[in-house]
This record gives C-alpha cells, structure tokens and sequence, in this order.
C-alpha cells in the first residue's frame, strides 16, 4: 500500500519517516538491557529479542515470575511486548506471535504446542508461505504428517529446516550482545593488601584508567572504586566529578580522602577503578594570549567538596522572574554559566525568614506602615518606614494566589535594626507578617 | 624627650616581634577599606588577604545577624575572584548581596550544616588557589581549628572570614581567637532624611581585636552598591566615641 493509498483512506493519517538505522539501534540497546536476566540475549531484527534463559529461572523464582517481571518492567517504560518461553528460539518466536500472551511451553512438549500453530508461525519465507496456504497447509500439524523427502522436494529445504530448528533437531545460535564495558583498570595482588597501601594503588588504577580515557578522547563524570576482600565480599566507594575529567592526580585524590571508610575485612586482593559514566573530552587549547589571566579552574575544589557533603549541598543561586521572595532563586550546579541578569531591583533584606513570622501590629491609620510591633518577644517603636511595594500572587498557579495581594514596608525601629514587613489581604482582615532583616 | 625615645624603642621592638612572626608567612597584600581612620588602625593600612578574619553579631539572634553578613559582603564586593559561602543555616538572601556589589555570579554556596562541617569545608576551600575568599558562618570557632584556618589562608593567599553566629549571649567576644582580626558590626539609628523613606543604614564598626594593630571602633555608613563603607557625613568632622576606647594606642 503507498502513502497516497492510505491517506486516501485515513484522510488524518499522521505519516512519519522509518528510520531503520534507529529502531536496529534501539533494539539493540534493549537487548543489552535483557541481559540482566540472562547472559546471552540478541536483538532479533526488525521487532523481537531472542535471550537464553537456560538456567536463569530459578533466580527469578520460576520461569512464570520471570516472564511476569519482564512483562512488568518493559509495561513501565511504555513498551507493548509479547513474550513467551519455549525449548527453541524457534518455537519460543512462534509462540510469541502466534499463540496465547506468556505462553510457556513445557519441556519436551514443544511438538504438540506447536502442532495447531499456523503454517506462517515456521518463519517461512513468504514465497514459501503462500504456496503452502494455497496446498491447503494450514496448520504446522498438517506439515507433521507429510513424508520428510516429499516436503523437501516439493517446497525446498527451508521447511525442513525450520520445522527441526522449532522442534530441536538443528541447533540455532544466538549472537548475543556484548555488555558495554565501562573503561576500567584492575590490579589483582599476590598478597592481601590492607588499606594503608591502598592509595599507592588507587594512585596506580587512575594513571592506567586516565590512559585509556586518553586514548578514547573521553573523560570520567562517575567513578566507582571497588575494593574485592578475602572472604569474596566487595567495598565500593563512588566519587562524581563536576566536568569530564581524566586528571589522574585529581582522581586519585577524590578517593585516597576517603580510603578509611573501606573495611579491608581479612585483605584486600584485588582491585578495579570504574569509569561508570564518561563524556567525550577532547584535548584543549590553553590560553596563549599576552596578558590573559586564565579563569581559576575550580572543578577539582567542587569535587572534592562534593565528596564531602554531597553534590546537592554545592550549589550557586540564580534569579527566578517572580515577584514573591520565596520562589525568587533557584539552585543552579556550582560550575553553570554566569547568569548576570535577572536580579531585583528593590531593595531586599540579607536574612529571609521563612516562613514568615506573624507579628502583632499597631498603626496609626489603616493603610499607615505600622508604628509598634513585636518580633521575638520584644516591643519595636518604628521611627522610620518606606513602602509599599505592592507583590502579588501568582494567579496562574492556585485560585487561592490569585487572591494574594500583599504590602511590604522597610521599617528602621529606634536602635536601627530594619525589617521587612507585610501586610496580607484575605478574608479575615489584614495580617501582618516578618519577612526578612535588613541591616 | 622621653616619650619620644620609648616610642622609638616601642616601635623598632615592634617591627622585630612582626619579623619574627611573619617569619615564614607569605605576605599576601592587603585590602584596604579607604577611610583613613579605619585603614590606619590596621597593620599594612588594610584588611590582610591570607588571613583569617571574624566578624561577630551585636546579639546572638536572628536580628543581628544581618548587618555581619553584608558587612562580609561589602568586603567580598571589593575582592575579585569566585567565592566559597558556607551555609549553617538557609536563611541569607542572595539578592542583598548583590545590592552590596557581590554579584551572585560569583558565589558558590556549600549548605554544609553545623560547625562540625563548615570548618572543614572552610578549610578545604582555602588550601585551594582559586578562590578569593571563604567565608563561613559557624557558632563556635576554637582556637585549633581558627589557626588551621588561618594557616591555610596564608597557603593560598585567600581571604577567609567567619560570621559568629552563637546562639547566645556572645561569650565569643571575650574568648581567645586565632584571628588576625575580630570585628563586630551593630546597627545604628540612621541619619533621619528631610523626607518620610529610610536612609542610607548606618553601622556602628568595632575592631575589637586586631595583631598588630590597635582597637577601635568608628560610625560608618553601610556598604553602597560597591561593597564601600563611608564615614557618617555628621560625624566626619570630629572623633566619636572611638578616641576614649583607643586605649593605649
């Protein structure tokens, strides 16, 4: 059918390019993702994945749960999948596309499941198909029962061979994916080591794994460092880096830091540095120019910070475009971009209160600033206010912000201290509220 | 005659205990205030680069808390370079200090909790050339830990001030530091305007501590959009208070 055909059809027909080259690729990827059921799994072009479960059942509790957790995890991430488990890849690709959903076939019984599948579920080729449908071939039951050397010579050997390969007499290799390997380095020791030499060793593993981050034009953004002890236990310590890095002396240091948390147990006897994630980082042209000072490079300061107290806690702080203080910054990583515009105006106080604190208020006139108040159980005289900056709430949030209006005053009580205050319209009245201090 | 030749004597006894002291110190440069009466009270005419330096509250709680922290910034304004600010508690409000002149570009914020965890963090900042200034914002600051701060200020020529923010009364005051400077910055009434609004604020700056240097204490201005402080224009013209606490010299 062409385009036009169809359209003629569906007249809202949404049409969109194949990309072959993607979907091989996405496949391929979601085979490398099966292996964490099996060791062996392919892509199975243009829309199957074939993997070897032989021997795996029994650490999923059953070939059922197995089937059922992967049904599970590829219906979470929005996948439509029919799977089914059989003796032969053969069998196991009929049956998933032929047969009930999860169809298991019991062992040595593939023949008799297979048997009321029809004809096309062989994976004929489609020459072969047709003329088996117009014979009056209709189910795989019905190609049983025919002598093997009159099949062969009146459809060719393709039937043959595929009816041997469903039922197991030829053998059908899988190629299976490799797993991605992340760049890493290992050092096995002739004696148990403890954890005092472990740093010359670290120092080792980053210089061979920044070699081979070199080659590959790439830097390191996650490292895992895994220490195997003795009694067969592993110790892992993992250090995130703010840029693409393969600084070998830096990276040594983000872990010989925090070599005293590894438990060495009864020895250490081998150990592996692990390039988790990395990002291409090419070589780079130093600043040559006369009189250039090169910007400080903090990256290695944030990192090992990082280690520290956590990357999350590391932060610079960027405007938001909105009126009520609160929501005014947010978080940006410690190495973004300068932000340069985008700040206040008006005068803002250098300590927030949040939430604010309510205050009982005095004020000469109602729509006066306050004249007396009490913060922190002391009485404040103001001598001096500014205001008001009208602030309004953010209406296309909640219907109850649209209703927010609030006030604020600059006021300077008689020792000098200044506050933020406001005042809030609702149903009950004005309230008035602390925001911030000013100095 | 007399008085002069002591103050000879005094002066060459000082120039070689600083010669011993500074011994092995790098000499970082200084960053001077530029007000003379302020700059004068201070060895090398300025606030030390490579030094630690302290800056306390007048009270223990929230509302003083304010005017140290712009005071830091003011000072911060006038350094270039990127900054370390250690959190204790979330409550500064980045806008203000970029009212100071502190562009929020150059900030780098470490929300690092209790004291346990600032100094060391402080620490590590300063060991790193890079960076102009650490500050922290710590309850407690004890002597070992204020002298690995100091000495690793001097390693890298970064200025490092911490904000005392004690929880009560400041006995901090009274303790020993190893801060080549301590400060305290208290508000002050300002200057009533000929129309209703608010002036520019008006600080009450104490050095109450300072190596090599005397006391003092001056009323200035707060910091303008530059991160300057100004002597108060009415008080400009005649010593305030600070001339009697000079004791000594």
């Amino acid at each position: 059918m062409t385009v036009a055909h169809a359209q003629a059809m569906v007249p809202a027909l949404l049409v969109t390019e194949a990309d072959a080259d993607g979907d091989a690729a996405a496949l391929e990827r979601l085979a490398r993702w099966c292996l964490r059921y099996a060791p062996l799994a392919a892509p199975d072009p243009p829309d199957g994945i074939v993997i070897d479960i032989t021997g795996c059942a029994p650490l999923f509790g059953g070939e059922a749960a197995l089937l059922a957790d992967l049904d599970a995890r590829l219906d979470g991430a929005g996948l439509a999948v029919r799977a089914a488990i059989a003796d032969t890849w053969a069998a196991a690709w009929a049956l998933a596309r032929f047969a009930a959903p999860a169809m298991i076939a019991p062992p040595g019984a593939t023949a008799e499941v297979l048997a009321s599948l029809p004809a096309a579920a062989l994976r004929l080729p489609p020459a072969v198909a047709v003329s088996l449908g117009r014979l009056g071939f209709e189910r795989i039951a019905d190609l049983a029962v025919i002598p093997r050397a009159a099949l062969a010579l009146r459809f060719g050997a393709a039937v043959l061979e595929r009816l041997d390969r469903a039922e197991g007499r030829l053998a059908e290799p899988i190629r299976p994916v490799s797993e991605a390997q992340a760049p890493a380095a290992r050092l096995t020791f002739a004696e148990p080591i403890g954890v005092d030499s472990l740093a010359a060793i670290v120092r080792r593993l980053a210089r061979m794994l920044c070699r081979d981050l070199a080659s590959a034009a790439r830097g390191a953004r996650r490292l895992d460092l895994l220490a195997f002890r003795v009694d067969r236990e592993v110790a892992a310590l993992r250090a995130g880096l703010a840029q693409a890095c393969r600084d070998p002396d830096h990276i040594a240091r983000l872990f010989t830091e925090r070599l005293g948390s590894i438990d060495p147990g009864f020895g250490i006897e081998a150990a592996e540095l692990v390039a988790q994630r990395t990002e291409p980082l090419d070589a780079r042209q130093l600043a040559s120019g006369l009189g250039a000072v090169p910007e400080p490079d903090l990256a290695p300061l944030i990192d090992r910070l990082a280690g520290r107290i956590g990357a999350r806690r590391l932060f610079r702080l960027a405007p938001v475009e909105s009126d009520l203080p609160e929501r005014a910054l947010r978080r940006i990583p410690a190495l973004s971009p300068p932000v340069a515009a985008g700040w206040p105006d008006a005068p803002r106080p250098a300590r927030l209160l949040d939430p604010p604190e309510p205050v009982a208020v005095t004020a000469l006139l109602p729509d006066d600033p306050p004249a007396l108040f009490v913060w922190n159980g002391r009485r404040r005289r103001v001598c001096r206010a500014d205001g008001p900056e009208r602030v309004f709430g953010e209406w296309w949030r909640t219907p109850a912000e649209a209703a927010e209006i609030r006030e604020y005053f600059r006021v300077e009580d008689a020792d000098g201290q200044r506050f933020w205050l406001f005042r809030r319209f609702d149903a009950d009245g004005t309230r008035w509220f602390v925001h911030g201090l000013f100095a | 005659m007399a008085d002069v030749r002591d103050q000879r004597v005094i002066g060459e006894l000082r120039a070689r205990i600083g010669a011993i002291e500074g011994g092995g110190r790098r000499r970082c440069g200084v960053l001077p205030f530029g007000i003379a009466v302020l700059d004068r009270g201070l060895p090398g005419g300025g606030l030390a680069l490579g030094a630690l330096h302290e800056v306390n509250g007048e009270g223990p709680d929230l509302a003083h808390a304010a005017a140290p922290a712009l005071f830091v910034a003011g000072v911060l304004a006038r350094l270039e370079g990127p900054v370390l600010w250690c959190l204790r508690r979330g409550d500064l409000f980045a806008p203000a200090l970029a009212e100071v002149g502190l562009h929020p570009d150059r900030v780098i914020y470490a929300e690092s909790g209790g004291d346990a965890a600032v100094l060391p963090v402080m620490e590590e900042g300063l060991r790193y050339s890079g960076l102009a200034a650490v500050v922290g914002e710590a309850a407690r600051l004890p002597l070992v830990a204020g002298k690995r701060l100091q000495l690793a200020a001097e390693s890298s020529g970064a200025m490092a001030l911490v904000i005392r923010r004690c929880r009560r009364r400041p006995e901090g005051i009274a303790e020993p530091t190893a801060a080549v400077t301590r400060w305290r910055v208290a508000v002050l009434p300002s200057a009533p305007l000929a129309m209703p609004g608010l002036g520019r604020p008006r600080w009450r700056l104490e050095l109450l501590r300072c190596r090599g240097g005397g006391e003092g204490a001056w009323i200035v201005e707060a910091c303008d959009a530059a991160g300057r402080l100004a002597v108060a224009a009415d008080v400009a013209d005649r010593p305030a208070a600070p001339a009697a606490r000079r004791a000594g010299g």
